[in-house]
């Protein structure tokens, strides 16, 4: 198993009286309300998966991670993890500041460190490689507050969650893996329904591990992706009809999609390492959005991180071939185009919208039934 | 926004001279470059080696094992 990045696993979950004190003396505290993708940040600080972080970045890991991808202490990191606020008056380094989710409810507690402003212009190049308003990831960046609020935090209530049963922190994961007898286990990513090639791409590289970790990304999304719900019901029924169970796991990962292409791949793996992974896939246009990215900059990039230490396993794209009769790739396949079709999720989705099934060659029936049987499918 | 942070270490110029040649067709355009690559490569080995094996305390690991068997991940 991958030993957490940086060394440790950050474990920043407040317990006990100094717990219950802060959570009577909140309401008098300064406050901080987190939108939702915040809040998930501040989770996943506290709970080790973005070891070695144990506080949103002050500024001289920001900029660090920005000119160089990596943090002050040099270890490996490609995207900011900040909070923005609008007025820099309203904090002062140095106090404790309760942090309050959307309901305003308190869940966690920070130490101010540093407040600063900064350049969203320059952060969104940086980050995204554009300036492009079109790009989702530069309009957030764009409208951001104009300072950032960095400092160690705590939390002091879980978060809760509408998928309990799939919700399992690092340390979790990593006594599972223990407890299954895994040392290779490779990480797969996922916003999507899966289709036949997922299942190549999973089982191609299941055959050279102890154990698979499926790790779909819950939260915020684009409209017309599937909903949370329908591709955990999905790959649940995937996992039931062809996985064994022994080699096989799924849970979430409750994070914002940033569609920073490369340099997510890169933190996406970071994650997966924490969770104990030793191995991460990495398909075509990882993290990617419309054309911004080239289709294999998110594998290209891990030449630049030698020092990661977890396996980044490259896919280049598949299709299905007739005559084959199967998922293949063009290492493996020496038939002409004419014999193959895409999997193609644009297709697929088409399809479920008008109620119809895709066909057994792109998708296993059990799920693509459990998907058309849904009565929302895509997000709005 | 922000100044890079780099220093200057000196090598000896015949190892200089090596690790030029040895640059030939790697895709690096400086020995700076090559060499910063090396060592973060030397310490992470090192700094793997140097790591205790990870533990948890018996009664943690006793409480998430309750709640894997509990949530249907262990038998």
């Amino acid at each position: 198993m991958s030993k957490p990045h940086g060394g440790t696993l950050v474990n920043r979950i407040l317990t006990g009286k100094k717990k219950d004190r802060l959570l009577e003396e909140a309401e008098e505290m300064k406050s901080l309300q987190l939108n939702s993708e915040l809040r998930k940040d501040a989770m996943n600080i506290s709970t080790g998966v973005y070891s070695p972080l144990d506080g949103f970045m002050v500024k001289e890991d920001f900029e660090n991670v920005l000119e160089h991808s990596r943090l002050s202490s040099d270890i490996a990191w490609t995207l900011p993890i900040v909070i923005d606020i609008p007025e820099k008056e309203d904090y002062n380094v140095g106090e404790e500041i309760i942090l309050k989710d959307e309901n305003g409810e308190s869940f966690g507690l920070m130490e101010v460190e540093d407040i600063y402003k900064f350049d969203k212009k320059d952060m969104a190049e940086k980050i995204y490689g554009t300036d492009d308003l079109d790009h989702p990831g530069v309009r957030k960046t764009m409208g951001m507050g104009d300072y950032l609020l960095g400092g160690e935090i705590y939390q002091l209530k879980e978060n809760s969650t509408p998928f309990e049963k799939y919700h399992l922190k690092p340390m979790e994961t990593r006594i599972l893996f223990k407890e299954k007898g895994w040392r290779t286990i490779v990480g797969f990513q996922t916003r999507n329904v899966p289709h036949l090639g997922h299942e190549y791409v999973q089982k191609t590289a299941l055959t050279f591990v102890d154990g698979i970790f499926i790790n779909p990304i819950i939260g915020k999304k684009k409209k017309g992706d599937y909903l949370d719900e329908v591709i955990l019901d999905a790959y649940d029924t995937l996992m039931d009809n062809y996985y064994l169970k022994d080699r096989a796991v799924m849970s979430i990962l409750e994070a914002e999609m940033r569609y920073a292409g490369p340099k997510e791949a890169i933190f996406h793996a970071i994650m997966r390492k924490n969770f104990g992974c030793t191995h991460f896939i990495v398909g075509r246009d990882h993290a990617g959005v419309g054309d911004y990215y080239g289709p294999y900059a998110a594998q290209e990039i891990f030449d630049k991180f030698p020092d990661l230490d977890i396996t980044p396993v490259f896919f280049k794209s598949f299709t299905y071939c007739e005559k084959c009769g199967g998922a293949v790739d063009g290492f493996i396949c020496p038939h002409d185009d004419k014999h193959r079709e895409n999997f193609s999720g644009t297709k697929m989705r088409k399809m479920f919208k008008e109620g119809k099934i895709p066909p057994a060659h792109m998708m296993r029936p059990e799920v693509a039934k459990r998907v058309v049987d849904k009565e929302q499918k895509f997000v709005e | 926004m922000s100044s890079k942070k780099y220093t200057t270490v000196s090598i000896p110029k015949p190892l200089a001279k090596k690790i030029k040649k040895r640059m030939d067709g790697t895709g690096f355009n400086s020995i700076s470059s090559y060499v910063t690559y090396v060592l973060r490569q030397v310490i992470s080995s090192i700094e793997e080696e140097e790591k205790q094996k990870e533990s948890f305390s018996e009664e943690d690991e006793e409480k998430v094992k309750e709640r894997l068997r509990a949530l249907g991940y262990l038998d």
